[in-house]
């Protein structure tokens, strides 16, 4: 019964558009994506670019890529070339949001969700792994990923 | 370049503590005759340094232990010989039984901890720090002795439930990038993070000498600089959780042999 509970309550969260930190903006889901921006302005794509590149952002410990130069990327998961092409600015948006909404059992870190973690070290609890400047910036670069 | 994917450290002040629930996924274990040693995975270079005694820096940290197994301590003033003999008889073996179940704490201790015990209560000296050079010293003479013995962790019920424990431990996502260990050891075991294979973590050669450190550390140091990679806090050095990680990591490679000191970027 506990567990239920739980599992419900964890399920709420899940639902309710809005994370109940402050700290993050609102945002709505609408299917498999979140079609309006978090900031309310459009990304910019270089500053993208620079954000998935820089390791301590983590995407490319698990994902390749169109960088001819970089030495260093993972294999765990598809590369982002094309991704622009198979994926709306929307979709893109939520993926990188909450990736756990649209697989529950994905790896795919959620980069703008703070709740529903355990044991996160004390220099990054309460913060999402990227801004939501940071995220518009790097949907932005994603969609001209487009071969 | 630094080889380790666990680097990524970036320091921001804590702003919220937050009430979180626990998930526990479960990993596929790896079947038994498909389990390999991280030493399968490297370089040909690295692979010699292991191999080579002479070039193997862990082991200076086997000689420095052999001067402690001698050398009278605390005041009972014992040396570990005085008791135990030649280490290649009575300690073979011993490191691949443990952690074991040690009655009187009433949970298992890994051997550092044993040897603690011996520190403690036979010696009567003051226990070794952990990942102090002596600690690792003796560690590393005590590991040694059991190179290429098979893991074999006891027959024990009383151990069932913390292996249990690390098993769970294991399995749990944790940390800001939400993760569990057998998320990258048994699902995505050989595939490449930010170009690094990731090995079975397999607990085979500690403490051994890691490049990365440029020192010889402990099987605890290293599942710290996971826990580090996955922004999830780690634990004090000897913390129960760390010691049933252990027990089901050492349960995990059973059979497997041991390689301390072994090698690793
Ligand atoms: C721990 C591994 C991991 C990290 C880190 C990660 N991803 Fe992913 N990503 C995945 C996996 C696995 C998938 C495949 C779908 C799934 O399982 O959810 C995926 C899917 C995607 C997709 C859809 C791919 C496609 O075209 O089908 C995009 C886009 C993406 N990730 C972008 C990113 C970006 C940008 C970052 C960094 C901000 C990132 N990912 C970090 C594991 C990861
Ligand atoms: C005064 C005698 C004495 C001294 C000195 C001593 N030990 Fe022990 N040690 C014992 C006895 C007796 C046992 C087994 C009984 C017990 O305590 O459980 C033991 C057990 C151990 C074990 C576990 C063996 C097993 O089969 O599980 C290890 C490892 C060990 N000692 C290492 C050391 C080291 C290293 C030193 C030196 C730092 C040391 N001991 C010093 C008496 C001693
Ligand atoms: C994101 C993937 C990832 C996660 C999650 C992870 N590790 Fe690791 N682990 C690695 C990689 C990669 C290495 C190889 C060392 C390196 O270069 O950093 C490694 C190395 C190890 C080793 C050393 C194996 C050897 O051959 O000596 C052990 C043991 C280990 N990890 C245990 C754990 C445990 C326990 C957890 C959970 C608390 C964990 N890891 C979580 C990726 C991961």
């Amino acid at each position: 019964m506990k567990f239920m509970l739980t599992a419900l309550l964890a399920n709420a969260l899940m639902m309710t558009a809005a994370p109940a930190q402050d700290a993050l903006h609102r945002f709505e889901v609408v299917g498999d994506a979140i079609p309006s921006s978090l900031t309310g302005a459009p990304g910019d794509p270089a500053r993208g670019r620079a954000i998935v590149l820089k390791r301590e952002n983590t995407c490319l410990l698990c994902h390749s890529g169109p960088f001819p130069d970089e030495r260093f990327q993972g294999d765990l998961s598809p590369s982002l070339a094309g991704a622009g092409a198979r994926w709306s600015e929307g979709q893109l948006r939520l993926r990188l949001v909450d990736a756990s909404r649209l697989n529950p059992a994905t790896i795919m870190p959620s980069y703008y969700r703070v709740d529903g973690l355990t044991r996160v070290a004390p220099a990054w609890r309460g913060k999402p792994i990227l801004t939501a400047e940071q995220i518009e910036d790097v949907v932005a670069y994603l969609a001209t990923l487009r071969e | 370049m630094t080889s380790g994917w666990a680097s990524l450290r970036r320091l921001a002040p804590a702003v919220f503590v937050l009430a979180a629930t626990a998930i526990v996924t479960a990993s596929a274990e790896i079947p038994l005759n498909e389990r390999r040693s991280g030493y399968a995975d490297l370089g040909r270079e690295t692979k010699a340094m292991q191999d080579d005694d002479t070039a193997n820096p862990g082991m200076l940290a086997v000689l420095d232990g052999e001067a402690l197994w001698s050398a009278k301590a605390g005041s009972a003033g014992r040396s570990c010989a005085d008791c135990h003999g030649d280490a290649r008889t009575s300690m073979k073996g011993v490191a691949a039984r443990y952690p074991a179940f040690d009655a009187k704490a009433g949970r298992p201790v890994n051997i550092e901890q044993r040897i603690n015990l011996c520190r403690d209560e036979r010696q009567q000296a003051k226990p070794f720090a952990y990942e102090s050079r002596d600690m690792l010293a003796l560690s590393a003479f005590v590991g040694l002795q059991s190179r290429g013995q098979p893991i074999a962790p006891p027959d024990d019920a009383r151990l069932q439930p913390f292996r249990d424990a690390g098993r769970d431990t294991y399995n749990r996502r944790q940390g800001q990038l939400n993760l569990a260990c057998g998320h990258c050891h048994d699902d995505n075991r050989g595939q490449r993070l930010a170009g690094i294979v990731i090995p079975q973590a397999h607990p085979t050669g500690y403490p051994l000498y890691r490049l990365e450190w440029q020192s010889v550390g402990s099987l605890q140091r290293r599942l710290r600089n996971c826990l580090i990679g996955m922004r999830a806090e780690h634990y004090a050095y000897g913390a129960p959780e760390y010691v049933e990680l252990e027990t089901y990591l050492m349960w995990r490679a059973r059979g497997m042999p041991m390689e301390t000191p072994a090698v690793r970027p």
